[in-house]
């Protein structure tokens, strides 16, 4: 065997792909549930009631920034849970006895985690259209961000899992700091809206560059320009990558 | 031909401060069963982890069929198999995918046919669609040893093979392990029980508080340091060696109802024949007489007393 270990990329993709087609129905149904929900409550309740946004109606407004909130949750608690459950069960073993390198590794669990957020994203891009007309400007764009987001996200969520000891490290990141971060960054609001000094305290929410890329890809503006938000992304990806090769390295948490 | 495996002078301490292994030098020939045997702590599976690359050596050397595991970790890897202490199963996986999936892990393209041959083996064919955690524990056994042997290894480690697990399946498991080495199949097995080396092994290593005590071929061991005994139930009990013995290796037991004697199995003659026209001039007059000869378990304990 020379070069990389396809056989075993694809031994663990497809098994984190099978695991989530044993649980389709809360793959699927979860979020196509959930967008329903928040297009019941936004959109036809409050949006009623709410002059155009930006140019474009409410409903179709929050459309990206819902998908960028399920898509960082989903990514995180894909990823995270896919390395964490073997590092709990012990099969984790298997993993690091293998002819695999942490590269590869990596890419077959975060190629996982990542495809079913785009997934997850497209249902709910497709779910949103019986609830509004939507238009994309950018449609390669938009699936560009959604790609990118998706991967950026899933990294993260893979060193989660590495770095959690427990189950609920595990849900503490995400539901402390992504979901509140994506909430205050404008995923239902333009934080034009808001009144100084929280605007510019905004900016220094990273979710607010990912939610501006995507609604720009969307309805062609958006709250910072699209080379802020491309720059953002890369670098948090840069830096994810970063330490994730430090881990392996360092065996961090993973073997002794 | 280089040894299948080869370690020398690994070292493994931990930040807080123990040393699992305090420089371990260690060859294990091609085609071989060899078993690792020490107490619990003794540091064997911290040695063969560091071999399957799940822990860090922290000095060190070891090949495997001559190439370095650090660096050549690709080839070495796919040649070797390890059925851990552990039963670390995915549960909701079927056996079939688990094993296929180690399979595709370790490099190898599928081969349904192999698995098949291989699940026939283990009798585990008839549950290949069952899912792990609807097995028995000997079963979910196998499945640990289908999916190490699922890449066709050269060398297998077992760690603990046979702890808690009931006579027929410890009977199986002796079998397989000795149709593999007729394979061709290296075996390095770890354990702390005695017998199951005496049984299996082509050769010991005693490893005690991270160091190898020593390493020997099985029967060479035995013939070595195996003593033999003479059991004499004494008709009538003796409250001391007499005077007319004095010379002899012998002792009392059993409140003078049982006399010992020990000799050297590979000694020119055992002496037996003249201790007893000895004894019957003396009129010393016995019921019942038996011989033992001591097993693995005493050589080790003396060893690591010595240690």
């Amino acid at each position: 065997m020379r070069g990389i270990n396809l056989h075993g990329i694809w031994a663990i993709y497809r098994t984190e792909m099978q695991r989530a087609l044993r649980t389709v129905w809360q793959s699927i149904a979860t979020p196509v549930i959930t967008t329903a929900l928040y297009f019941v409550v936004f959109g036809a309740a409050i949006g009623s009631h709410m002059q155009q946004m930006g140019g474009v109606d409410y409903g179709a407004f929050i459309v990206p920034g819902l998908m960028m909130l399920t898509i960082l949750t989903q990514s995180i608690s894909n990823a995270s849970i896919a390395i964490y459950f073997p590092k709990f069960t012990g099969t984790l073993f298997e993993i690091l006895s293998a002819p695999l390198s942490a590269f590869e590794a990596v890419v077959a669990y975060v190629g996982a985690a990542a495809t079913k957020s785009i997934g997850i994203g497209l249902i709910i891009l497709v779910t949103a259209t019986f609830f509004v007309d939507l238009e994309i400007r950018h449609p390669f764009w938009m699936l560009g961000f959604l790609a990118i987001t998706s991967v950026a996200f899933s990294l993260f969520g893979f060193i989660i899992g590495i770095w959690a000891k427990s189950f609920e490290q595990l849900a503490i990141i995400p539901s402390l700091v992504v979901t509140p971060l994506t909430f205050l960054g404008g995923a239902f609001y333009s934080i034009d809206m808001l009144a100084q000094p929280w605007r510019t305290i905004s900016l220094f929410n990273p979710v607010v560059y990912l939610v501006s890329g995507f609604r720009w890809s969307f309805h062609g503006v958006g709250d910072v320009s699209v080379a802020a938000s491309l720059a953002f992304m890369t670098g948090f990806m840069a830096i994810c990558l970063a330490i994730l090769w430090w881990m392996f390295r360092t065996g961090y948490r993973l073997k002794p | 031909m280089p040894p299948i495996l080869s370690i020398s002078g690994v070292e493994k301490h931990y930040d807080s401060g123990l040393t699992a292994l305090g420089g371990v030098d260690l060859a294990v020939r091609r085609g071989e069963i060899f078993a690792l045997l020490g107490p619990n702590g003794a540091g064997k599976t911290t040695l063969i982890s560091i071999v399957c690359g799940t822990v860090t050596m922290s000095a060190g050397t070891v090949l495997v069929a001559g190439r370095n595991i650090v660096t050549d970790f690709r080839a070495t890897r796919s040649t070797i198999g390890l059925v851990p202490q552990e039963i670390a199963l995915d549960i909701f996986s079927t056996v079939w995918n688990t094993v296929q999936f180690s399979r595709g892990l370790f490099g190898r393209a599928p081969d349904p046919a192999y698995i098949e041959q291989l699940l026939r083996d283990l009798s585990l064919w008839d549950k290949r669609h069952s899912k792990t955690i609807e097995l028995s524990g000997g079963m979910k056994r196998r499945v640990m040893i289908a999916k190490a042997l699922s890449h066709e290894p050269e060398l297998l480690f077992l760690d603990e093979p046979t702890a808690g697990v009931d006579v027929n399946l410890r009977r199986d498991m002796w079998a397989l392990v000795r149709r593999l080495r007729d394979r061709g199949v290296t075996i390095v097995l770890t354990t702390h029980y005695i017998e199951e080396a005496e049984e299996m092994a082509d050769r010991v290593g005693v490893i005690d508080k991270g160091r190898i005590l020593l390493v020997e071929d099985t029967a060479a061991l035995m013939e070595k340091m195996g003593k033999r005994r003479l059991m004499l139930e004494l008709q009538q009990p003796m409250a001391a060696i007499p005077a007319e013995l004095q010379g002899w290796p012998l002792e009392l037991q059993s409140d003078g109802q049982r006399m010992v004697f020990t000799f050297d199995a590979h000694g020119e003659g055992t002496g037996i024949a003249a201790l007893l026209k000895r004894l019957g001039e003396l009129g010393i007059d016995i019921k019942d007489l038996e011989t033992t000869r001591s097993s693995l378990e005493d050589i080790f304990v003396s060893l690591v007393e010595r240690g």
